[in-house]
């Protein structure tokens, strides 16, 4: 049967999987990467490339289940967009809202905050991976939904400690390209 | 009789899956995408990122049982129809959100089938004609299952019988006993 003949799945049924699943599977993909590199942040590039083209097939999926038929229009604005995969997508993917943030001194500068990652939760870094952020993977999830989208922006993702909680906040830092805000400035209102 | 078991079975199977956490099946399903797609890269031959799928899946399931073990709560199965049943109903409804079922059980030849007919790791996947022939894209199901029974003394090999990216109706995985094992600890995992 042809893939496009094929049953669309229930747009309603919530598809999911045991967390566990993920993540055997992620620590199986932390393994097997950590073998071909020297340094951790190769492995966390590695990571991030992973997510990335997760990011890039996820966006055409995710605007359907979300808006259905209304999804003709391409968001085009920045800020919507943002909240649109810190709240929206965040949601879907892991079950609650990230925070978005922006930057005070810098316009082109935001970030998505959230107290711990659901994809790393349970993955527990050997002692001799200390320092290794197995969020870069979902920074590179969200740089993937915004090339796809056509917000071209450099994505970092960090721990950040805080005194509020044990375990490092989880920030994605978002830089975007000159030539989107730019378009910004011209189409706004 | 089979079918107040497997009813049972199917309760143990809804109990479990109601208590534990939970995550998309896209991510999922991209996600191990993105994985094979790194495999195709990184090795010369299909064979090897076949190869490596069925390591990779070995891996998992040598620390998947664990887990199985304690949230379904099951005990020792009493025979390896008990065994199929028990991956069937409970360990795929358990990690993968679907149960599937026997076919071929063949006590006396020591193999069986599982047949899912959901499956979250190929949906919305197409393989590029280059690989349709050569890649078996749900060989990492191989490996889980190896490595989860090795670590309850049965040594088995599997092999990927139907799958619907090559135009089957089903996933389908056969499974066939090569021996019992007596309490050897794997000697860990395979790279």
């Amino acid at each position: 049967m042809n893939i496009v003949d094929r049953q669309l799945p229930d747009k309603k049924s919530k598809n999911e999987v045991s967390l566990s699943a993920y993540t055997l599977l992620f620590s199986e993909l932390i393994q097997y990467n950590q073998r071909k590199v020297t340094h951790i942040k190769e492995l966390e590039r590695r990571l991030a490339d992973i997510g990335y083209s997760v990011g890039v097939r996820l966006l055409e999926y995710i605007a359907w289940k979300d808006k259905g038929d209304k999804y003709l229009k391409r968001e085009t604005n920045t800020v919507r967009f943002l909240q649109f995969i810190a709240v929206t997508v965040w949601k879907l993917l892991f079950g609650k809202a990230a925070t978005l943030e922006r930057s005070m001194d810098k316009k082109e500068q935001f970030m998505i905050t959230e107290d711990s990652t659901l994809v790393d939760k349970f993955i527990s870094v050997p002692k001799d991976m200390q320092g290794l952020n197995c969020a870069s993977l979902v920074g590179g999830l969200v740089e993937g939904l915004l090339d796809a989208a056509e917000f071209p922006a450099r994505v970092s993702t960090h721990s950040v400690s805080v005194d509020t909680q044990k375990t490092p906040r989880t920030v994605i830092l978002i830089e975007f390209n000159a030539s989107v805000l730019a378009r910004e400035q011209k189409y706004s209102l | 009789g089979m079918s107040r078991y497997n009813t049972n079975l199917q309760q143990v199977a809804n109990n479990t899956w109601n208590k534990i956490d939970k995550i998309n099946t896209e991510l999922f399903t991209l996600t191990y995408g993105a994985i094979v797609v790194q495999l195709l890269k990184d090795f010369d031959s299909v064979d090897d990122v076949n190869n490596q799928l069925e390591k990779m899946g070995y891996n998992i399931g040598l620390r998947l049982i664990d887990e199985f073990l304690a949230r379904s709560g099951l005990g020792r199965c009493r025979d390896l129809r008990e065994t199929a049943e028990v991956i069937a109903k409970v360990g795929f409804k358990m990690f993968l959100g679907f149960a599937g079922t026997v076919l071929k059980m063949n006590a006396k030849k020591g193999s069986f089938h599982l047949v899912l007919e959901d499956n979250p790791l190929i949906d919305f996947v197409e393989l590029p004609a280059q690989y349709k022939d050569t890649l078996i894209y749900n060989n990492i199901l191989c490996g889980v299952i190896r490595g989860a029974l090795e670590m309850v003394q049965m040594k088995v090999k599997c092999t990927v019988k139907k799958c619907p990216l090559k135009g089957h109706d089903v996933t389908q995985i056969k499974v066939v006993l090569i021996e019992h094992l007596t309490s050897e600890i794997p000697v860990g995992d395979e790279f």
